[in-house]
């Protein structure tokens, strides 16, 4: 069986055919079997009626285009079909619970998708004139205010468009801050195993070399290990919390003060903030630097894979190195600094383009504002409450990774309780789609052996929640009788059976080209 | 609150089966020190009603590019988007469905990428595309830092007709990287002076078509030199829909086309989202930034869409990831898919022309004000001007007559001495009547 590198295996069991009952061409039941656009012979066809230009591009000599492209078109039914049908193949947040640990798979309320589509704020330039905009730079304004108070932090970068953009703009401004005083010594940043993957590549995309932090039995941080490792080649610490083991960092204020005595600085990762968003503020903990993925805690869509949005709260410290542009409070109102000179000459660069994800600005402001400073505190509760109540009601069938104590908006599991049975993590997730529900996060935190985390957020109902405990003990149930093809052929009910990740990796094919499908099932 | 499921009845029974006494319990391991007794001091829960009134008002401040004429560009474009697009947009299972990491129930997401990234491909020419990075401006710094890898050089020359956010965008991350670049002199239409700068050490070369002038180029002559000298050719695009009658980077010798996606199937959204589109040699990809949607089989023999080669990806490469990315730009990717997809060749190729024309009316119209001197010769749907006053000023002084008459270049650089400059861009939104009013208010302004 091929795996990765963290022991996932990648590719079917060669025995997990279905051979079950089958449509004669290809059909599902509701299910359509659909086509590519490039087989569907629509190379002439267009769905957009434009009017016969008069003018020709004559003036343009050579510069044209001469060859086809090669691209089809669908008229607006066949589009609608197209892109409908395909969409019944997904998996979403409006059908279910969607437990993705370290992801906040939350509710996302269509009031914020209205607003962010109002013409005043979906159809106005990010160049034209500053005094044509005042409404957009004031709900910028507000939502750094929310941003701010909430962290108990000085200052806010809103041009990040994504959480891994946020670690980015945050460990520039540390080394920016490094450089500023002089201190070109600092080469080391220390990252915890269980770090995502996101903060070591960060850290070594800007130049650092990464060393790892050891964890402690109950999943935290090693301070003696911490302790040993800072010194002064140290730029910075990068830790999440609560950490990717859904646990509170206990010792999270002596890290802080450890880490300020070597002279470096305390980057969080701020993806879990939703954990503790009203209840505690990052500021309060020490923390210099830190990232908030608007679409994890304030609820701004996913949308199957970003756009995401990664505004960095910064420590009085490095605030004078954000990145341009920033809002600046002046004589005539708002207005946007746009450009490294005067009081923002220490700025580390720019980010982007242009002033960040204000679609996502707006639908995280509408959504902050909807909860208010209580709703938030209540977000984070009901998220903690959740949780806990999912890894209370399933910690005798499955085996908790850390069983004693509370966890926080995410209960760790790991593949004690599968061992001798022939089932994989792997299995187990898969087996949970044909149940109706999509997996947890599998195979992460690393630290972790076969680990399964499970994040199901303050927006699922007790009923939601029993309807899923019920699916997963009948599950371990099944484990436990023995029946080890329900699992090692899952699923059986999903739009597809299971993929072939090696094959895919190890002859990339990466866009339609004629008669790929024929070659590949050949070989 | 309207968002929250659980009533105090759920709650305190569901406490009970933990066996908490409160929820403070389950906070247990925070500091006591940092633990807040109550809510921040800021307003508390608002009904749809009082929100959609506080932001509606604030939207309301602001004038939309609908509102009156508009002629800015400069890196994102007001186009027309078809209303199928939003609607498929907001369907549960696209806007509330995460990365696909579990292909067999995320096979709509995977085949729109996987139709995305042939999309792209066609359009630049180039062998393969990914599944998009954030905007054009972070396409084009990753860019910069995957050639470096691919040649193991660090020097990067940069044309003076890159879009000057884009320049600072890639200098911010080059610097950190230790790859040095040199950036010539703004200029309006000289991408191949480039072609003097390269030396050995060169890793890439990055030229923008059309420029920030607007300035369409042929960069064939650019890419040969840059190959020959063992770099590699980047060439960056901010207006995408001009695919639709150019010349392609790939038909031009690029190795990696970056550009701007915001104009097919997104709105203009004050900068963001965006979607950059990356393109490369197929022989490059192990080295590409961002995700790559693949096909493969499953266990039935049926075809089917996952993420793959994610081995270079941070989440299993960590410190040796190509890239610190873990997001795409996906629903605009999915934006840009349908549009395009609406479009089909025919209709691009008709837009485009379109486009082309009505600024073919607006720069004649322009040039027959007295004082405005017309910069760019070849161009797309956007060109340069030159006022006999500052351009900023000549803006306001519209703004004030209801007109939004385009970018001027000192927004971009206040430092580069060209503030008669104004950056002019039309596009097929742009009426006749547009041009007409914005050549009649100009003439007053100058007079």
């Amino acid at each position: 069986m091929s795996m990765n590198n963290v022991g996932r295996p990648t590719a079917p069991n060669s025995d997990s055919g279905s051979g079950g009952f089958a449509a004669l061409t290809g059909g599902r039941g509701l299910l359509q079997d659909e086509a590519l656009i490039f087989e569907r012979d629509g190379w002439f066809k267009t769905g957009v009626d434009l009017p016969e230009p008069v003018l020709s591009a004559e003036g343009l000599g050579d510069l044209v285009r001469q060859e086809a492209i090669g691209l089809p078109g669908l008229s607006e039914p066949e589009a609608m079909r197209h892109y409908v049908r395909l969409s019944q193949k997904n998996h979403a947040i409006d059908l279910a619970l969607y437990p993705l640990g370290s992801c906040t798979m939350k509710h996302n309320p269509r009031l914020n998708e209205k607003l962010a589509r109002l013409p005043g704020f979906a159809d106005i330039h990010p160049l034209q004139p500053q005094s044509t905009v005042p409404g957009a730079l004031e709900l910028m304004d507000r939502l750094a205010h929310w941003l701010k108070t909430l962290t108990g932090m000085p200052a806010v970068a809103l041009t990040p468009k994504a959480g891994a953009h946020g670690e980015l703009c945050g460990i520039l401004a540390i080394r920016a801050a490094h450089e500023a005083r002089g201190d070109d010594a600092r080469k080391v940043v220390l990252v915890p195993t269980s770090a995502h993957g996101t903060n070591p590549a960060t850290a070594a995309f800007v130049g650092y070399t990464v060393r790892e932090i050891a964890q402690t039995a109950d999943g935290r941080v090693d301070l003696a290990d911490l302790e040993a490792k800072l010194g002064p080649d140290v730029a910075a610490i990068m830790v999440t919390n609560p950490n990717t083991c859904g646990l509170f960092e206990r010792d999270i204020v002596e890290i802080a003060r450890l880490t300020h005595a070597a002279g470096a600085f305390f980057y969080c990762d701020g993806a879990n903030f939703n954990a503790i968003v009203g209840r505690v503020r990052p500021g309060d903990l020490g923390v210099d630097a830190m990232h908030i993925n608007l679409h994890k805690t304030f609820s701004t869509p996913h949308g199957g894979g970003g756009p995401g949005a990664g505004p960095v709260v910064l420590s009085e410290a490095l605030a004078p190195f954000a990145p341009a542009p920033w809002l600046v409070h002046g004589p005539n109102g708002l207005a946007l600094a746009e450009h490294e000179v005067d009081d923002a000459a220490r700025a580390f660069g720019r980010m982007s383009a242009f002033h960040g994800q204000m679609g996502m600005f707006v639908r995280a402001y509408a959504y902050m504002r909807s909860h208010g400073a209580d709703g938030l505190r209540q977000v984070a509760e009901d998220a903690v409450l959740n949780a806990n109540y999912l890894k209370a009601r399933l910690s005798d069938v499955m085996s908790p990774a850390f069983p004693h104590g509370p966890c926080m908006h995410e209960a760790l599991f790991d593949d004690r309780w599968l061992e001798g049975t022939g089932i994989t993590t792997l299995d187990f997730a898969k087996a949970m789609i044909d149940e109706g529900f999509h997996p947890m996060t599998m195979y992460f935190p690393l630290v972790v052996h076969g680990a399964m985390l499970i994040e199901p957020t303050e927006t699922e109902s007790r009923q939601e929640l029993d309807r899923f405990v019920e699916a997963l003990r009948a599950l371990a149930g099944a484990v436990k009788a023995g029946d080890v093809e329900r699992f090692r052929n899952a699923p059986h009910l999903a739009p597809l059976r299971r993929l072939d990740e090696t094959l895919a990796a190890r002859k990339p094919r990466l866009r339609w080209r004629p008669e790929a499908v024929q070659t590949l099932a050949a070989e | 609150m309207r968002y929250l499921p659980l009533t105090a009845e759920d709650r305190r029974q569901m406490l009970g089966v933990i066996g908490a006494d409160s929820i403070d319990a389950l906070f247990v391991d925070v500091p006591a020190s940092a633990v807040l007794p109550g809510p921040v001091d800021l307003p508390r829960v608002a009904g749809e009603l009082e929100v959609e009134r506080e932001l509606t008002a604030l939207a309301a401040r602001n004038r939309s590019a609908g509102s009156g004429p508009f002629f800015c560009g400069a890196g994102a474009y007001r186009h027309h988007v078809p209303a199928t697009v939003d609607h498929i947009i907001q369907r549960s299972e696209y806007l509330t469905s995460y990365t696909p990491y579990q292909p067999e129930i995320a096979q709509g997401t995977l085949q729109v990428l996987f139709e995305f990234q042939t999309q792209v491909a066609a359009l630049t020419g180039m062998e393969v595309a990914n599944a998009s990075l954030y905007d054009g401006s972070t396409a084009a710094a990753e860019a910069v830092m995957m050639a470096s890898r691919v040649t193991r050089r660090s020097h990067a020359v940069l044309s003076g007709g890159v879009h000057p956010h884009y320049v600072r965008t890639i200098e911010t991350l080059a610097h950190v990287a230790g790859v040095t670049t040199e950036r010539l002199a703004p200029a309006v239409d000289a991408e191949d002076a480039v072609i003097a700068q390269i030396t050995p050490q060169t890793a890439c070369v990055v030229v923008q078509t059309p420029n920030i002038f607007g300035t369409a180029t042929d960069v064939t002559r650019i890419a040969q030199a840059a190959h020959a000298a063992g770099a590699l050719m980047i060439v960056v695009t901010t207006e995408a829909v001009s695919y639709g009658l150019l010349k392609s980077p790939g038909d031009m010798g690029a190795d990696i086309a970056v550009a701007e996606g915001q104009s097919i199937g997104n709105a203009l959204n004050f900068g963001g989202p965006y979607v950059g589109l990356f393109a490369c040699r197929e022989k490059l990809v192990r080295q590409a930034p961002g995700r790559l949607c693949g096909e493969t089989l499953d266990s039935d023999g049926r075809r089917g869409f996952v993420l793959t080669l994610s081995t270079r990806e941070q989440h299993i490469r960590r410190d040796k990831a190509t890239s610190n990315i873990c997001t795409n730009s996906g629903l605009c990717a999915l934006a840009f898919s349908i549009h395009m997809s609406l479009l089909g060749e025919q209709g691009l190729r008709r837009l485009a022309l379109l486009n082309h024309q009505q600024a073919l009316r607006t720069r004649d119209a322009l040039a027959s004000v007295p004082g405005v001197e017309i910069l760019t010769r070849r161009f797309f749907n956007e060109f340069a001007v030159r006022l006999p006053m500052p351009a900023a000023e000549a803006v306001e002084a519209l703004s004030g007559q209801g007109i939004l008459a385009g970018v001027p270049y000192s927004r971009l650089e206040p430092e580069a001495g060209l503030d008669d400059v104004l950056l002019v861009c039309a596009t097929e939104t742009v009426t006749d009547d547009d041009i007409n009013a914005f050549r009649l208010a100009l003439t007053e302004v100058l007079s």
